[in-house]
């Protein structure tokens, strides 16, 4: 008998590092500045042993000032440079917000200049508390000038770094905190995701949940629950924001009429919105009935955790979600 | 300030034990997951907060950082309402809400720890503003780490307070780390009071394990806060005894670094030296205040076991008044 040794798969955070990594070694232009990546790799490892790799130059331990550091990372872009600026969390972003969407998004409409400036930081609700899970895609995508990745995979994560680094706009890529250990395949070199291009995760049959992020995980953990009843559901990663792939909504609002959107973003003014609202104004005429929204509610994230658990979308009222649009 | 009497010199004491104890125990429930979100301790830390809270009125507010129980300890809460919160349950200070980052009692001037670094300075300024506007005879402490001193919000606060001569005082709790990032790495100048004194203010750099030393600063910039001569920045040198968050360790200092801090400058040892050999108390005695505090601390932990976690129900409400639709 012979044993075969598996490789081990890298983390979500290891594909980070891996796309960054090979885009490094073809572009000297990109550099990354953040708080504790030199030593601590960041928060999540997500930039772990580059500092060691390619020097003190490219990998830039900032002080505790983001709104110098998306500044930085900006006026350099302007200037030729491809920073990648890790604010660490999300939640950190609000304090650089005038230099984001002010100043990186409306450069190259006014002045007709690229910004090609990556801002990374990790996203979504787990323990932490008020302060540290805010869900704040809708913020972004709300904004022109900006481009929004919310992979859901290692694959992904390395293909749409990859394509955001090849690219000259701003890019705000989020990570998913629940996600970062999550193994997978992460494709060779020559593998990119583009933006504005959604996977199907699950192949199904009556009905389609429209999702990203960790709620892909939970869309399928539903999904597979509701196959056991004898309910097919497909499941759609988005994988960007925006663009976002409307052909891709389109398709699914066509084919199944029967139509589930997640994350796990307070309802109101969320991205949810947005896909429902426009896949009634274009394909009205498909649907079976009402597209159903599940998301978080209209509350700040508490740090008790089976408060915080209660205010996002469990795969319980996933699954209620799908049996409602399936009753039209 | 008066001579240092015996009732006092042991309340001091007293209080910096009641912290060390408390912050070495929650950190072991910590890692056995008793602490939803981790947490951070501040052992090495007891001085700072103890010399600024006791030089100042219980009604005084207080606007803190992530690393705060020792503040709220030191303002007089109780360790069954701060452990109870960092477990999140319902008899916490911040009814569970808001965990070991986020402790608060607003109406008795503790306007709250906080997730976003240099937050509690701006909150603290715009209490004192409050304060000047209704003629209230009280100050309010910001506290903020070494790592806070690089936020912009942190220096536009003390521009204001300074131009306003508002009655704050601006203490940094510096334990010379921001994560793993030491402070002289990431601070230009170095010279944190110098830098200060360019806004205006009275400005100083002192021991911060000594809390004798901080007790006296804190309380003459009160003084002079209560005189109408506004703000005083305090940069209180002091060290942490742990990783930045629970369980952390990493190679950014030295285990020597550590012991040479623990042996030589204790804020805990060095005034047991002062409390005998002033004849306050004998080495006897001393043990005894150690088990009573001991014991105080087993009590909160029970507290905290056994009390109720809060109503899921309650996730949505107090998010706001609901009563911007009345009509008046
Ligand atoms: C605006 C913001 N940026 C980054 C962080 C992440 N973070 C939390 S604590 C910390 C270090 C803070 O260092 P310091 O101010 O010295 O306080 P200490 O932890 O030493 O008490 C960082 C970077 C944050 N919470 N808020
Ligand atoms: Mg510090």
């Amino acid at each position: 008998m012979t044993t075969e040794v598996k490789a081990v798969t890298p983390t979500y955070s290891e594909a980070f590092q891996s796309g960054v990594r090979e885009e490094m070694n073809r572009n000297k232009k990109i550099f990354i500045l953040g708080t504790d990546l030199v030593e601590r790799g960041g928060h999540f490892a997500q930039v772990k042993g580059i500092a060691q790799e390619f020097g003190l130059k490219q990998v830039r331990d900032a002080p505790i000032s983001e709104a110098a550091m998306v500044a930085a990372g900006m006026g350099a872009a302007m200037y030729g440079c491809h920073p990648i600026v890790d604010l660490n969390f999300i939640d950190f972003s609000l304090g650089a917000m005038d230099e984001i969407i002010n100043q990186a998004a409306k450069i190259r409409f006014m002045f007709d200049r690229p910004v090609p400036l990556v801002i990374r930081a990790t996203s979504g609700v787990a323990l932490g508390g008020a302060h540290h899970c805010n869900s704040l895609e809708s913020f972004f995508a709300h904004t022109a000038g900006l481009s929004l990745a919310v992979p859901s995979t290692p694959m992904d994560v390395k293909g749409l770094i990859k394509t955001a680094l090849r690219n000259e706009d701003p890019v705000i890529f989020l990570m998913h905190k629940k996600l970062s250990g999550i193994r997978g395949e992460i494709g060779d070199e020559n593998y990119f995701v583009p933006f504005g291009k959604a996977k199907t995760i699950k192949a199904g049959k009556d009905a389609a949940i429209i999702t990203y992020g960790y709620s892909a995980v939970t869309a399928t953990k539903a999904a597979q629950a509701l196959e056991a009843e004898g309910i097919s559901v497909e499941v759609i990663d988005l994988r960007t924001l925006y663009p976002i792939d409307q052909d891709a909504i389109d398709a699914a609002v066509t084919k199944f009429g029967r139509v589930v959107v997640l994350d796990e973003a307070p309802l109101f003014g969320s991205i949810t919105a947005e896909i429902a609202a426009t896949a009634s104004e274009r394909n009205f005429k498909s649907l079976k009935g009402p597209i159903v929204r599940v998301g978080a509610v209209r509350a700040p994230l508490s740090a008790n955790p089976a408060m915080s658990e209660a205010a996002i979308p469990s795969v319980d009222q996933i699954s209620k979600a799908v049996k409602q649009v399936m009753s039209y | 300030m008066s001579k240092l009497d015996k009732s006092t010199a042991l309340a001091l004491l007293r209080q910096m034990m009641v912290i060390r104890d408390f912050e070495e125990t929650a950190d072991k429930l910590c890692l056995r997951g008793k602490v939803p979100g981790g947490m951070h301790n501040s052992s090495g830390q007891e001085a700072v907060a103890v010399g600024t809270l006791s030089a100042i009125a219980k009604d005084d507010v207080i606007a803190t950082t992530h690393r705060s129980h020792h503040h709220t300890l030191a303002k007089g809460y109780s360790a069954k309402s701060v452990m109870a919160e960092l477990f999140a349950k319902s008899t916490g200070i911040s009814h569970g809400r808001g965990g070991s980052m986020h402790l608060a009692e607003v109406t008795e001037g503790h306007f709250g720890g906080n997730g976003i670094v240099g937050a509690g300075v701006g909150i603290a300024m715009g209490a004192a503003l409050g304060i000047q506007h209704i003629g209230d005879k009280k100050i309010a402490v910001g506290f903020v780490g070494d790592g806070g001193m690089n936020t912009g919000r942190t220096w536009e606060s003390i521009n204001m307070a300074s131009i306003w001569k508002l009655p704050l005082i601006i203490l940094v709790d510096n334990n010379q780390y921001a994560v793993e990032t030491f402070v002289g790495r990431v601070t230009g100048g170095g010279d944190l009071a110098k830098r200060a004194s360019g806004f205006g203010l009275p400005a100083y750099n002192i021991d911060g394990q000594d809390v004798l030393e901080v007790r006296k600063y804190v309380s003459e910039a009160r003084e002079r806060a209560l005189a109408g001569e506004g703000p005083t920045f305090i940069n209180a040198l002091t060290y942490r005894y742990y990783g930045h968050n629970v369980g952390e360790k990493g190679q950014y200092r030295t285990q020597e670094e550590i012991a040479q801090w623990r042996t030589t400058q204790d804020p805990i040892d060095k005034f047991t030296e002062v409390v005998i050999s002033s004849g306050f108390a004998t080495q006897a005695e001393v043990e005894e205040l150690r088990a009573s505090v001991r014991k105080e601390i087993e009590e909160a932990v029970a507290f905290a076991e056994s009390s109720p976690e809060p109503e899921i129900a309650s996730i949505t409400q107090g998010v706001d008044s609901g009563k911007l639709g009345v009509q008046l």
